[in-house]
């Protein structure tokens, strides 16, 4: 079974490297920072695919990579059986395009200042030379603004409501697949719940799939049918939230759910992490996690683990479902 | 209680502006003990910050204290002169900011700026200042210390630098930290190091702690007591287990409500409808009354319900636990 995107060993490298004339002066080597490596997933349609991990581990690569904004280095993204970056057929492309969206995490950096609303969120369907009459209205309606705020400019509107516009001209040119990159983080608690409802509303009535990115777990949580852990450029285990959060299977992914703050832990005393995510320039050999790893052995060192099944989910580990945290 | 290390009454800031005078703080009260952490949430615009930063005598012009009374260790301190505010901060209060790359400079090694802040603070000699420094960076979880003493700020990572941060802030033995948003800009493994961080030292030395955040589940797991405010004024106020727990202000039962949590699963959120007004714009009476689904007219008009006033837990005419009790 193939889902509505199927990524297939993706792999994406930046050249991180001195300007040349540095190189040649200096002696030094180029330098490559693998943000992404080796991810493969499926995300069936309708659902909802949460990617969680800390700054650094490769969440928002992912997304752009998905939506055609960054070509990938190595492997591939094929979006309804069609891969953007290699398909010869423009029409084709240009079908898979209009079925993806982006919502960005920054309400206030992801609205030009100087455009009204209307166009803002007719610009991906104008853009293809379409009708627009009434569209903007219509979106402001179902993300629950009113129709008379098309003809006002962002900076009329608070955070929710302007991420609430992003969502509309997310909408507009009525895709399959939004990719939502960190959505709520820049907004206020309350705020959240209110884009949160919305966007579930949404992909209910319009029968939407997300690839959801964001680091806080309790929304993914709330969110996610399928969410995948990432470490270091690296997708460290796959599970449903049933699963993920009852019984975390990967020693990163026990760590990543103790430390969390907790609302009903007053006064917690949790032992803290230790360490901090390695330097993606230089990863440590065999299993990204083994130095921080309380289970770690000698075979984490040499081998990388292998995404693989493990009791209806998948774990890349050696001694998955151990406990890491006694 | 023994005497408060910080009391803060009746404080008002006031910014006067073209349209009118704003109130970003509006008569809050609380105390902070030693050895105690005051979590203060809110959401964006609700005085957090404001709060802090009059405490510490930071305030930008034109906002400045136009009421009420800040008492350092029983010393009033809101109405000295600038040069011996200058010396108390630092020395007697802490300061921990939100973003570590900003509070610290960037082109003077950590080590010159921890003895920097010794020397003007502690009479003592210069060699000294550099021991306490390492002494500084060993206790905030520095490994090879003595080493990383001469690194510039850039060569350390987020967590780290927010350490070198609260090294910065504890290494004059400070009475209060003020610490405002500290690991907001932190991932989640890091922010729970900062936060243990911070717990051992305030229950170590004895240090009270003002911790401003937005974010509920880091007050639940660190703060004693708890200040919930709501467009500059306090909502409620009481031990983190009651407010959090069995909250009585209709504002802090929404906020705890809108949190995805654990046992909701898959439910929807409970959502409180609208956003918070603009200071210049506040409604009569309780100003959290046009988003509160318990409103009435006494909410509406007349009188701004006060803690202080009220049961001094919460400002709220009708809270939420006596209503349950009503309907019982």
């Amino acid at each position: 079974m193939t889902g509505i995107v199927s990524i297939r060993g993706l792999t994406r490298v930046f050249d991180v490297s001195r300007p040349w004339l540095n190189r040649v002066i200096e002696r030094l080597p180029k330098r490559f920072l693998t943000a992404v490596s080796d991810v493969s997933l499926e995300i069936e349609e309708k659902t909802v695919y949460a990617l969680v991990g800390e700054s650094g581990s490769g969440k928002s690569t992912i997304g752009k990579m998905v939506v055609g904004l960054l070509p990938p280095s190595d492997g591939s993204v094929e979006i309804e059986g069609i891969n953007l970056f290699t398909e010869e057929d423009d029409d084709k492309v240009e079908l898979v395009r209009s079925d993806l969206s982006m919502i960005f995490q920054d309400p206030y950096a992801s609205l030009n200042p100087r455009w009204r609303v209307r166009d803002i969120i007719e610009e991906p369907v104008a853009a293809k030379g379409k009708k627009t009459a009434g569209l903007a209205e219509d979106l402001l309606e179902k993300v629950g603004l009113s129709a008379a705020d098309a003809g006002k400019f962002p900076h009329e509107f608070s955070g929710g409501q302007r991420q609430r516009i992003c969502v509309a001209r997310a909408l507009a040119s009525e895709p399959q697949l939004i990719v939502c990159d960190e959505p709520t983080s820049a907004l206020d608690v309350s705020v959240q719940a209110q884009v949160l409802n919305l966007m579930s509303d949404l992909k209910d009535d319009l029968g939407l799939t997300y690839l959801f990115i964001s680091h806080d777990l309790t929304v993914i949580q709330h969110m996610a049918d399928t969410i995948g852990v990432l470490y270091l450029g690296r997708l460290v285990e796959e599970a449903t939230p049933a699963q993920l959060f009852e019984n975390p299977g990967h020693p990163y992914t026990q760590m990543l759910l103790a430390a969390a703050p907790k609302m009903d832990g007053y006064g917690r005393e949790v032992p803290p992490p230790t360490g901090e995510i390695p330097d993606p320039i230089n990863p440590p050999s065999g299993c990204a996690y083994h130095p921080r790893c309380p289970l770690a052995t000698a075979q984490c060192k040499a081998e990388r683990p292998e995404l693989v099944k493990h009791e209806g989910r998948r774990i890349a580990c050696f001694r998955p479902g151990e406990n890491a945290l006694i | 209680m023994s005497e408060p290390i910080l009391s803060v009454r009746d404080l008002v800031v006031e910014i006067p502006t073209r349209y009118g005078v704003l109130r970003p703080v509006d008569q809050v009260n609380y105390d902070i003990g030693a050895g105690e952490i005051l979590g203060v949430v809110g959401e964006s615009g609700a005085g957090k910050s404001m709060t802090g930063n009059a405490v510490i005598g930071l305030l930008d012009r034109p906002a400045r204290i136009t009421s009420g009374e800040i008492y350092l260790k029983g010393q009033r301190i809101d109405q000295l002169p600038i040069n011996e505010m200058r010396r108390l901060r630092g020395k007697e209060i802490g300061m921990v900011f939100q973003d570590p790359l900003t509070s610290l400079n960037p082109l003077l090694r950590i080590g010159e700026q921890l003895e920097e802040t010794i020397l003007a603070h502690l009479d003592v000699s210069a060699s000294e200042a550099s021991d306490r420094a390492v002494a500084a960076l060993e206790e905030v979880g520095i490994p090879a210390a003595a080493e990383r003493i001469g690194s510039y700020p850039h060569e350390f990572s987020g967590g780290m630098r927010q350490r070198v941060v609260i090294a910065l802030a504890l290494c004059a033995e400070p009475s209060l930290i003020i610490a405002d948003e500290p690991t907001t800009a932190l991932d989640v493994s890091v922010q729970a190091q900062i936060i243990a961080l911070l717990k051992r030292l305030c229950r170590e030395r004895g240090t009270g702690v003002m911790l401003v955040t937005h974010d509920m589940g880091v007050i639940a797991e660190a703060a004693d007591r708890v200040a919930v405010m709501y467009a500059g004024r306090l909502a409620e106020l009481g031990p983190v287990r009651e407010v959090l727990g069995a909250p009585r202000h209709p504002y802090t039962e929404g906020l705890m409500g809108s949190t995805p949590l654990a046992s909701q699963g898959k439910a929807r959120l409970h959502q409180i409808p609208g956003s918070m007004p603009r200071l210049g714009n506040l409604p009569d009476g309780c100003a959290f009354h046009p988003r509160c689904p318990y409103a009435q007219d006494r909410c509406r008009e007349g009188d701004t319900p006060r803690l202080k006033t009220l049961d001094g837990r919460t400002a709220c005419w009708f809270p939420v636990a006596t209503k349950a009790e009503a309907a019982s």
